[in-house]
């Protein structure tokens, strides 16, 4: 389990959003612009009106691909919320940790209890901060299948592992009788299916469908084994430092994405979730690089490294870059590095601009629903809490993929959407659920 | 309280909104996008009068019960009105997408309208205080327990649904009217419709009429229809 969890945190870097910014000249102003062309020479004008082409065709694709995204981080928080509310195992406290978090929140005082929580989000932050600079460091020094042995070793764990202890746990929660034989057969051809989808081919949305599942179980691990202020500090603290890391000239994500793009290679596509994969496999050079311009409007990357043990979900792995399977031990790199696609590219293909899909890394995904889990599980039993949650974490993606294509550049996906998300639960579990517990109560409708 | 009540109670109180939604806005992204924003934004506004309220009621003597009636309903005004001032932060920044989305397509054309807009943004302030109201009620029905054992309504469940229901569909066309009324700059409209916002939301009674409260609001639900 160590490993997972060391890989997790290794590749948080990757998981900024980056996006390539498609045309060179590409006007990264405001989505809305119109005034300006008012009043300007023509030349200027119709400078600016090709940008505008650009933009609006950033901009049409541009709802189209937060509904690609919405969907996907819809159904790993349905998937979450799901189990939280019928399989109580996941609610239980076993006084079992992660070794990550050593001091115990069942203290006497609230100091205390305080105190260990900060430590315990410090520890688990720095190990992430290690792994990334590992990871940093073994990307760098070109040790490919040192990252992509790791890669796989966690998938694997998390494919057969986790699922055969969660479906464990659903078969007792429904009293289902379950013979070691039949259980050993699926979870066989679970992990294996899963493994081949997630680290060589397979249609498209057994892989999504793989990828959530994957994002769902980790999330369901940590809201399990992490004590209650701990998680809600460690997903605050990882927001800012997903925002340092990405965006900081000296973070390491950002680091990684540039050598990527001096290597002119991808970052491994592993542990990115993506929409429009499938018709990449086995293209060839000049299909790749189309394909790469058109993997630009993609999310930040998922920070979390945690996500991690899902092992490489190379996702984009199938997609981009992977036109050559020989090249795919050498590019199992961090995920960024899909995003960061190399800029030697030819200028975007029109035809391709349909095809262009969206990216997230799967830590993303997995801290989503962590919060979403979380706000379920400990929100006094109040689904209000976790609607209002699921709305503001939505709210922040759609924010952060309409500055994903103002700015044409990597960015973070967890730092606006945990902070709604934030905000929203601490809001409505103390403020708004008495007052529409009152409203209920003498059947008031505003 | 079975699986039967708890389905009956869901379908009445979301089966329009969903139908809606299915039909007429799952197809399209930018449609939905509008509409989470919409319910966003009705949760912003609910967030900050139950702020309100809860300072209220921590500055007030909490034993006098009639005080936190007064209350409460005064959280319930000012939440109306809080929610329709939302209404028009929404319709402006969506005039303002609306411009934005017109200068960048090739025709200078929009793809959605002010109306298509004003339409999913009323559902999206339904839907949202729909879910508000009625989801921890439906999660409440799929326990064990017998409605009004203590003497109160039997019928609580139900009237619920209906009127969940009714404002679903009022914020609705709310939202159409008061769009509408805000692009020709008829503000006797926009004040129609916070009227009848209070009035609705304001349709207290003591626990017997619980029929009657829910008849009252769907008359106004037919008067709206545009």
């Amino acid at each position: 389990m160590a490993d997972e969890y060391h890989q997790n945190n290794v590749s948080s870097e990757d998981t900024e959003t980056h996006c390539r910014p498609a045309e060179p000249g590409g006007a990264a102003g405001h989505v809305q612009g119109d005034t300006e062309l008012n009043g300007q020479p023509p030349s200027t004008r119709v400078i600016q009106a090709e940008d505008d082409d650009d933009e609006e065709l950033t901009l049409k694709y541009g709802a189209k691909h937060v509904i690609m995204l919405f969907v996907p981080v819809t159904l790993c928080m349905v998937v979450v919320v799901a189990t939280i509310k019928s399989v109580s195992f996941y609610t239980q406290n076993d006084g079992q940790q992660l070794i990550y978090t050593p001091f115990r929140e069942d203290t006497e005082t609230v100091g205390q209890r305080a105190l260990n929580s900060i430590l315990n989000a410090a520890i688990m932050i720095s190990v992430i901060v290690v792994m990334t600079l590992i990871l940093v460091l073994l990307y760098k020094y070109r040790c490919y299948k040192v990252i992509h042995g790791w890669l796989f070793i966690s998938s694997l764990l998390l494919l057969f592992f986790f699922s055969f202890i969660y479906l464990g746990e659903v078969f007792k929660t429904y009293n289902v009788a379950m013979d070691y034989l039949t259980l050993a057969v699926i979870i066989w051809n679970f992990g294996v299916v899963g493994m081949i989808c997630i680290h060589w081919k397979g249609p498209l949305r057994l892989q999504q469908a793989y990828l959530i599942m994957i994002s769902a179980l980790m999330a369901l691990v940590f809201i399990k084994y992490l004590p209650e202020w701990t998680a809600w500090l460690i997903l605050a603290v990882i927001s800012v430092y997903d925002l340092l890391a990405v965006l900081c000239p000296k973070g390491p994500l950002r680091i990684l994405v540039e050598t990527a793009q001096e290597r002119d290679e991808p970052i491994f596509p592993a542990l990115i979730y993506s929409s429009t994969m499938v018709w990449l496999v086995g293209m060839a050079d000049g299909r790749e690089n189309r394909k790469n311009k058109s993997s630009e409007p993609e999310s930040p990357a998922v920070p979390d490294q945690q996500a991690e043990d899902d092992g490489g979900f190379t996702t984009s792995w199938v997609g981009q870059q992977q036109h050559q399977l020989g090249n795919l031990q050498s590019t199992e790199d961090t995920r960024r590095e899909i995003q960061g696609m190399p800029s030697a590219r030819p200028s975007a293909d029109p035809s391709d601009d349909e095809e262009r899909g969206v990216k997230l890394g799967l830590g993303d995904f997995i801290f989503y629903s962590m919060l979403v889990g979380k706000a379920s599980a400990a929100a006094s039993g109040d689904w209000n809490t976790t609607l209002a949650c699921f709305v503001a974490i939505l709210i922040g993606l759609c924010l952060t993929l309409l500055l994903l294509a103002i700015f044409k550049k990597a960015l973070p996906a967890l730092p606006i959407s945990i902070t709604f998300g934030l905000v929203f639960y601490f809001a409505t579990d103390n403020l708004v659920r008495p007052f529409m517990d009152q409203l209920a109560v003498h059947q008031f409708y505003i | 309280m079975t699986v039967a009540v708890f389905f009956g109670c869901a379908f009445i109180a979301f089966g329009p909104a969903l139908a809606l939604f299915i039909f007429t806005i799952a197809r399209d992204p930018l449609r939905v996008i509008i509409l989470i924003a919409g319910a966003f934004f009705w949760l912003l506004s609910l967030l900050l009068s139950s702020l309100v309220w809860f300072i209220a009621v921590k500055a007030s003597r909490q034993e006098e019960a009639t005080a936190q009636k007064g209350l409460l309903i005064f959280g319930v005004m000012f939440s109306v009105v809080l929610q329709e001032v939302f209404r028009f932060a929404y319709y402006r920044l969506l005039r303002k997408a609306n411009e934005g989305l017109a200068a960048i397509s090739e025709e200078n054309l929009s793809p959605i309208s002010i109306r298509q807009m004003a339409y999913v943004a009323g559902l999206g302030f339904g839907i949202m205080s729909g879910a508000f109201s009625m989801i921890n009620i439906l999660s409440d029905s799929l326990g064990p327990g017998t409605v009004g054992i203590f003497g109160d309504s039997q019928y609580y469940f139900i009237t619920s649904a209906f009127m969940t229901l009714a404002m679903t569909l009022l914020h609705t066309f709310w939202g159409v009217v008061f769009f509408d009324s805000c692009e020709r700059n008829r503000w006797w409209a926009v004040a129609v419709v916070l009227s009848l916002h209070l009035l609705v939301s304001g349709l207290v009674s003591p626990s017997p009429s619980h029929r009657s409260r829910a008849v009252r609001t769907h008359n106004t639900c037919a008067d709206k229809r545009p």
